[in-house]
């Protein structure tokens, strides 16, 4: 139950991007086709996940014992800046086909805040391990959800006849503020 | 160039949030009212100054290979102490920028300006040049949560300007800042265009 809780408050009410506001680079950046929208997120989830489990191992068997939590903002980056790197290494190697479709967007990742982000509020909310993993994969999910609507949203106004000044990104702007808007509306359900 | 346009274009011509469009997370995140942005603005400043001037010390010490990850870990290192400063002295301002803090450094602002900038320039023109930057982001920064303040709670700086019953809530609530935000763009846009 508690999972199921964690799951929707992630996804729907509390969306990563449209309510919580972290991720929204990538969010502007590379939602004008929703095939490369398709592409970034499973990139973030991925990266994502795994950020998540080693940070949450990483505050409780290294930073906690040795009473350095201030360390965990410097930690945590160079963990996920590296685990990007080889998660990139490794790819290259074993599934070239996943290299290929991913590829582009891993560098991008380690300046998305929302991987950071996530890491952090895992260790905020005190979450389990098994918690802190559902959380990762729903947030995930969540910035799969956004981003892949917001890239439709995309495709359609770029077709439409927008006011000359409000073209490109203001009105991409006020589609993802009426999108956030739409996701509102599930607020109150947990 | 000249020192002053150096310093000046942060504002209007390479405005980080305005005109090139970077750093949205925070931007969007923390300017629920205009103190709040200001607050971030002004964190950021700090550590775009001291990372710019950092990374235009040692720049010619790092192998070019891992520059980045050294520059990370400078940015880390101010992001830290502003953390703790700001907890100590700020606990209000720090409650309510939250998660956003330790975020600075992934701004995507910061470390732009230093692979950019700094480990290309001498320390009083990076320092300068952060300075700008900085004030920039800020100056975005307190505009927008001005807007969102204003028009969702009648208020500026938390003085009240108008009857908060007359607010329009969604401004200061997520949505809001995608929509002002796109308008404040929109008007930047055409206020370029008619300079150029």
């Amino acid at each position: 139950m508690e999972y199921i809780i964690i799951i929707i408050s992630a996804i729907l009410v509390n969306n990563i991007v449209l309510n919580q506001f972290l991720g929204v680079c990538p969010f502007l950046g590379v939602s004008k086709k929703i095939e490369t929208a398709i592409g970034m997120t499973g990139a973030v989830a991925f990266v994502m996940v795994l950020a998540s489990i080693v940070t949450f191992l990483i505050q409780h068997y290294v930073l906690n014992p040795f009473g350095i939590e201030y360390l965990q903002t410097i930690s945590f980056i160079l963990v996920i800046a590296s685990l990007v790197q080889l998660v990139e290494i490794v790819l290259k190697k074993v599934s070239p086909a996943l290299y290929q479709a991913l590829g582009v967007f891993l560098p991008l990742i380690t300046t998305n805040c929302a991987i950071l982000g996530v890491a952090i509020l895992v260790i905020q909310k005190e979450f389990n391990l098994m918690e802190g993993v559902v959380y990762a994969v729903a947030n995930a999910i969540g910035f799969g959800l956004a981003l892949i609507i917001f890239a439709g949203l995309r495709e359609h106004t770029d077709l439409q006849n927008v006011p000359k000044g409000l073209k490109g990104v203001p009105i991409a702007l006020i589609s993802a503020g009426i999108l956030a808007m739409a996701f509102m509306g599930f607020s109150g359900i947990v | 160039m000249n020192q002053w346009k150096n310093f000046t274009k942060g504002f209007i011509k390479e405005n980080p949030v305005f005109v090139l469009l970077l750093g949205m997370c925070p931007t969007l995140g923390t300017t629920g009212t205009a103190i709040n942005g200001l607050g971030m603005g002004l964190a950021t400043t700090f550590v775009l100054v001291m990372s710019n001037l950092v990374v235009s010390l040692i720049k010619n010490m790092i192998p070019d290979k891992v520059r980045i990850p050294a520059f990370i870990v400078v940015i880390a290192t101010f992001v830290t102490i502003v953390e703790m400063v700001m907890q100590a002295y700020l606990p209000s301002l720090f409650e309510s920028l939250g998660l956003f803090i330790p975020l600075i450094v992934v701004n995507c602002i910061v470390l732009g300006r230093a692979e950019a900038f700094a480990s290309k320039n001498n320390i009083k023109t990076s320092i300068i040049d952060g300075l700008g930057i900085g004030l920039g982001f800020a100056f975005a920064l307190t505009i927008l949560g001005s807007a969102r303040e204003l028009l969702g709670s009648g208020k500026l700086f938390n003085i009240t300007i108008y009857s908060e019953d007359y607010g329009m809530l969604i401004f200061i609530l997520a949505p809001g800042a995608f929509i002002a935000l796109g308008y404040i763009i929109a008007v930047i846009n055409r206020l370029n265009k008619k300079n150029a």
